[in-house]
C-alpha cells in the first residue's frame, strides 16, 4: 500500500525504466520529507502542548540565526529539487526527445471512440495498396524501434500505454508521436487518458507484443501475398 | 426607507437604521455581503458534494441505481464530473475563501469601516448570484449541462456534436465569465481598500497576514484571469457564431485554449491556496500563544510564490503535443515553487515550537491543513517532474494529488477560519464538543476516501473514466473503487455535526464575547458581531505587529494591536 513503485504495472518497453528510477528518486526523496516535516510537526504538538504554568517562548523567527533553521531546510528542498530535475532531464529526452531511426512506423488516429491503426505494409509507405488498418490493435515486435505517428480527426485523445510508461496526446490539426521499443511479449492496454466524450471510458485498445518468430507469423497472415523477402524489411 | 430620529439625543452614530432589504439583501455593509458570500458557497458545497457522491457510487458499483439519482449513464457521468469541478473550484472555494473571509476580515483587521467601493462590493455578490441562476439553469436545458470536463478543452467543447450539450456548455461559459467578473470586482476592492483605508498606525509592516494573504490572491487573480476571458469569448464565439479559433480546420488550434486555459489555471491554485494559509496563519499564533514565525518572510515568500505561480502553466501540457524542449523549463519552475511554499510550511511548523499549544476545533483544522497540505504538496513533486509525469498525467494520482492540496486549503483551510471568526461572525460560540467530532470524522475519512487512489492511479486507472470494468488490469483493484466510495459517504455524512452545531448555535448558542480567544488583532476588540460600520465614533489606533504573543515581562500573554501601552507586571 505504501510502497508504490510496486503499484506501476510491469514496465516492457527499453525507456521504461529510466522513468521508474525517476519516480523512485522521487518517492525515497519525498517520503524521507514527509516522515521528516509530520515527524518534527507531530512531535512539536506532544512537546509543546499547553502545560498548567507554562508560557510560549517569544520568538519571532526576524533573527538571522532563527531563520537559519527555515533557511537550511529551503536549501535542502531546492537541492534536492534540482537533483529531480537534473536527474530527469535525460529520461525525459530519451523518451521525448530525437526520435532513433525506426524499423517500423506505425499512424494510429484517435477517433471518438477507438483507435484506429494504419499499417504500412510489406512496401514501408503509407497511401499504398498494401496499407491495412486495425481498430484498437497494434502488433509489434520486442527488440524494435517502433515510431507512432499519431493525429486525431475529431477532439484530443491521449494515446496511454501504462507498460511502456508512454503518454502522447493526439490533437487535431497537429501531427504527434513518439516511439518505443517493447522488450517483453504479452497483451497490453492502451487506454485514452484525455476526456473524449460519452464512450470515453470504453476507448481501450490492445498492444499485442511479440516475439519475433511470433511477429513473423502474424505479418505473413496479415499481408499473404507479400514474399518473405519483403516483410522482412518492413518489420 | 430611512425614518428621521425622532429623538434628538442619539446623533452620535450617525447611521440610519437601514430597512429590511438594505440590511439583509441589497446591503452594503461588508460583513452582511462576507455573509452573502458564504450562503452561496454553502449551497454550492452541498450540491458539488453530492455530485460527488454520485460520481463515486458510479465508479464502486457501476451501472447500479445511485439512490434518489437512478443510474447514471456516461454522458450524466460526464455532466456530474464537469460540474463537480467547476463547481468546487469557482462556486465553493473562491466564494468562501476569498469572498467570505476576504469580505468580513480586511476591513475589520485594518481598521476600515467598510470596503472602498462598498455598492461595487454588493456588485460582485449580486453578479456572483447571477452568475450562480445561470449555472443552476444550465442543468435543466435540452442536451444537459456542460460535459466537457472542468478544463473545457477544444474540440471536445468546441461543436455540441461532439458532447452533446448544446446551451449548456454555452451558458457553463457565460456563468464562469460572470464569475470572474464578480470576483474581480472584489479583488480591486480588496486591494484598493487595504491599500488606501489601513487605521492610524496600521503599516503595511504590521498588516495580519490573512490580509496580505488576501492581497495576493486578488493580484495573483487579476493578473491572470484576463487571457482566460478572451479565451472563453473565443470559445463561446466558436460554438455560436462560427468562428474558428480552436478549429484546425479553419486555422485555429486547439493548444491555444490549453495555454489560455492553465494560464489562468495553474494561478488559480495559488488563488485557493493562500487565502486558507492566511486565515491558518492567523490561528496559529493564537492557540500556540507566539508571535508568527519570521512574519516579513513570509512576506517574501508569498511574493515568491505569486511571480513563480505565473510560469509554471505549461506543466499540465507535458504531453500535450506543444514542443517537448518546452517541458523541462516548465518542469524547473514547477518543481522550484515547491520552496516558497515550503518556506511556508516550515514557518508555520516553526511557529509551534515552544509554544503552549491547545487544541479547540479552529486550531485542529489548522493543524489538519498542516498534515494534509505537507502530504499533497510532496505529491506535486511526482507530477512536477516531466518524465515520471509521462505516465501520471490524466490518472487518479492526479486526482488524488488535487485533492489532497485543494480538500486540505479549501475545506480544513476553511473550516479553520469558519469555527475561529463564527463567534465574531454571528454573536454565538459554537459547541466545541460537535467541532471535534466534526474534526476527527473529516481527517478520517478523507484519507480512506483519497489515499488510495494514488495507488489505483499508479496501477493506471484513467481520470474521468466513468466505468472501470472496462480496464481488466484494475480488476484486482477495484477494492479500492469500492472503499473510496464507501469512505466519501461517510465524508459528507461526516459534515451533519456542523450543520447541527451551526443551527443548534444560531438559535441557542451562548452568545459570543468580544475575544472568546483572547486574540491580538482589531477585529477582536468590538463586539460580536460588530455594529454597522464596526467601530464606535473613533477609527482604531494600532500600536504594534498583529501577533505578539508572550511577550516577556507582560502581565497577559497577548498585547491587543490598538492597545495604548503595555501594562507592566
Amino acid at each position: 500500500m505504501f510502497d508504490w513503485m510496486a503499484w506501476l504495472p510491469k514496465n516492457a518497453s527499453t525507456y521504461g525504466g529510466d522513468v521508474d528510477a525517476i519516480f523512485a528518486i522521487i518517492y525515497w526523496g519525498t517520503l524521507a520529507w514527509l516522515v521528516a516535516s509530520l515527524g518534527v510537526f507531530g512531535a512539536f504538538l506532544v512537546l509543546y502542548r499547553r502545560g498548567r504554568g507554562r508560557r510560549a517562548a517569544y520568538v519571532t523567527g526576524d533573527r538571522f540565526r532563527e531563520m537559519a533553521w527555515i533557511l537550511v531546510p529551503c536549501a535542502v528542498v531546492l537541492a534536492l529539487d534540482l537533483w529531480v530535475d537534473w536527474r530527469g532531464a535525460p529520461a525525459w529526452a530519451k523518451v521525448k526527445g530525437q526520435m532513433p531511426p525506426a524499423d517500423l512506423t506505425i499512424q494510429v488516429t484517435g477517433r471518438q471512440f477507438y483507435w484506429d491503426v494504419l499499417y504500412p505494409g510489406p512496401d514501408g509507405e503509407f497511401g499504398t495498396a498494401d496499407d491495412r488498418r486495425f481498430s484498437n490493435e497494434i502488433h509489434v515486435p520486442v527488440g524494435r524501434t517502433v515510431r507512432l505517428l499519431l493525429r486525431s480527426e475529431d477532439v484530443i485523445h491521449s494515446f496511454f500505454a501504462p507498460n511502456l510508461r508512454f503518454k502522447q496526446d493526439a490533437v487535431p490539426g497537429r501531427l504527434t508521436g513518439g516511439w518505443f521499443e517493447a522488450t517483453t511479449p504479452g497483451v497490453y492496454e492502451l487506454p485514452c487518458a484525455e476526456l473524449c466524450g460519452v464512450a470515453h471510458s470504453i476507448m481501450n485498445g490492445r498492444l499485442h507484443v511479440h516475439t519475433p518468430d511470433d511477429y513473423e507469423a502474424w505479418v505473413r497472415q496479415q499481408w499473404p501475398a507479400a514474399t518473405t523477402a519483403r516483410s522482412e524489411s518492413q518489420g | 426607507m430611512s425614518e428621521r430620529h425622532a429623538s434628538s439625543g442619539a446623533a452620535e452614530h450617525g447611521d440610519h437604521r437601514p430597512g429590511f432589504w438594505r440590511t439583509y439583501v441589497f446591503s452594503t455593509d461588508h460583513k452582511t455581503i462576507a455573509k452573502q458570500y458564504l450562503a452561496v458557497g454553502a449551497f454550492w458545497a452541498v450540491v458539488g458534494g453530492l455530485l460527488a457522491g454520485a460520481m463515486r457510487w458510479q465508479l464502486a458499483w457501476p451501472g447500479s441505481e445511485v439512490p434518489g439519482l437512478g443510474v447514471i449513464t456516461p454522458d450524466r457521468y460526464n455532466v456530474i464530473v464537469t460540474m463537480h469541478g467547476t463547481i468546487m473550484v469557482f462556486f465553493v472555494a473562491m466564494p468562501i475563501l476569498l469572498g467570505a473571509f476576504g469580505n468580513f476580515l480586511i476591513p475589520l483587521m485594518i481598521g476600515a469601516r467598510d470596503m472602498a467601493f462598498p455598492r461595487l462590493n454588493m456588485a460582485s455578490i449580486w453578479v456572483l448570484v447571477l452568475a450562480s441562476i445561470v449555472l443552476l439553469v444550465s442543468f435543466f436545458v435540452p442536451g444537459g449541462a456542460a460535459s466537457a470536463g472542468w478544463t473545457g478543452y477544444p474540440p471536445l467543447s468546441g461543436k455540441p456534436a461532439f458532447t452533446g450539450s448544446n446551451w449548456g456548455l454555452n451558458l457553463w461559459l457565460i456563468a464562469q465569465a460572470l464569475e470572474f467578473a464578480a470576483f474581480l470586482m472584489g479583488g480591486v476592492n480588496y486591494l484598493t481598500t487595504a491599500l488606501t483605508m489601513r487605521a492610524p498606525g496600521m503599516t503595511l509592516g504590521r498588516m495580519p497576514l490573512a490580509v496580505w494573504q488576501q492581497l495576493a490572491a486578488a493580484l495573483i487573480f487579476l493578473l491572470s484571469v484576463g487571457p482566460l476571458v478572451a479565451g472563453a469569448v473565443m470559445l463561446l464565439l466558436d460554438r455560436v457564431a462560427g468562428t474558428h479559433f480552436y478549429v484546425p480546420e479553419g486555422g485555429g488550434d486547439p493548444l491555444l485554449w490549453q495555454h489560455l486555459f492553465w494560464f489562468f489555471g495553474h494561478p488559480e491554485v495559488y488563488v485557493l491556496l493562500l487565502p486558507p494559509v492566511g486565515l491558518v496563519l492567523e490561528i496559529l499564533p493564537v492557540f500556540a500563544r507566539k508571535p508568527v514565525f519570521g512574519y516579513r518572510w513570509i512576506l517574501w515568500a508569498t511574493a515568491a510564490v505569486v511571480a513563480l505561480s505565473m510560469l509554471v502553466w505549461a506543466h499540465h501540457m507535458f504531453v500535450s503535443g506543444m514542443d517537448p524542449r518546452l517541458a523541462m523549463p516548465f518542469s524547473v519552475s514547477t518543481i522550484l515553487i515547491s520552496v516558497p511554499v515550503a518556506w511556508i510550511v516550515f514557518a508555520m511548523i516553526a511557529t509551534l515550537w515552544r509554544g503552549s499549544i491547545s487544541f479547540e476545533t479552529p486550531m485542529l483544522f489548522a493543524l489538519g491543513f498542516i498534515a494534509m497540505f505537507i502530504f499533497g504538496g510532496l505529491t506535486g513533486i511526482f507530477n512536477g517532474s516531466a518524465p515520471v509525469d509521462i505516465y501520471l498525467r490524466g490518472t487518479y494520482f492526479v486526482v488524488a494529488h488535487f485533492h489532497y492540496t485543494l480538500f486540505s486549503s479549501v475545506v480544513f483551510g476553511a473550516f479553520a477560519g469558519i469555527y475561529y471568526w463564527f463567534p465574531k461572525m454571528f454573536g454565538r460560540m459554537l459547541s466545541e464538543r460537535l467541532g471535534r467530532i466534526h474534526f476527527w470524522l473529516t481527517v478520517v475519512f478523507f484519507n480512506l476516501t483519497f489515499f488510495l487512489l494514488h495507488n489505483i492511479g499508479l496501477a493506471g486507472m484513467p481520470r474521468r473514466t466513468s466505468d472501470p470494468r472496462f480496464f481488466p488490469m484494475l480488476e484486482p483493484h477495484q477494492w479500492i473503487n469500492e472503499l473510496a466510495t464507501v469512505s466519501s459517504v461517510l465524508l459528507l455524512l461526516a459534515q451533519i455535526p456542523f450543520v447541527v452545531n451551526v443551527v443548534r448555535s444560531l438559535l441557542v448558542g451562548k452568545p459570543a464575547p468580544a475575544n472568546p480567544w483572547e486574540a491580538a488583532t482589531l477585529e477582536w476588540t468590538i463586539p460580536s458581531p460588530p455594529p454597522h460600520l464596526n467601530w464606535g465614533p473613533a477609527l482604531p489606533v494600532v500600536h504594534r505587529g498583529p501577533y505578539e504573543y508572550s511577550v516577556p515581562g507582560e502581565a497577559r500573554d497577548w498585547l491587543p494591536q490598538g492597545q495604548v501601552a503595555a501594562a507592566r507586571s
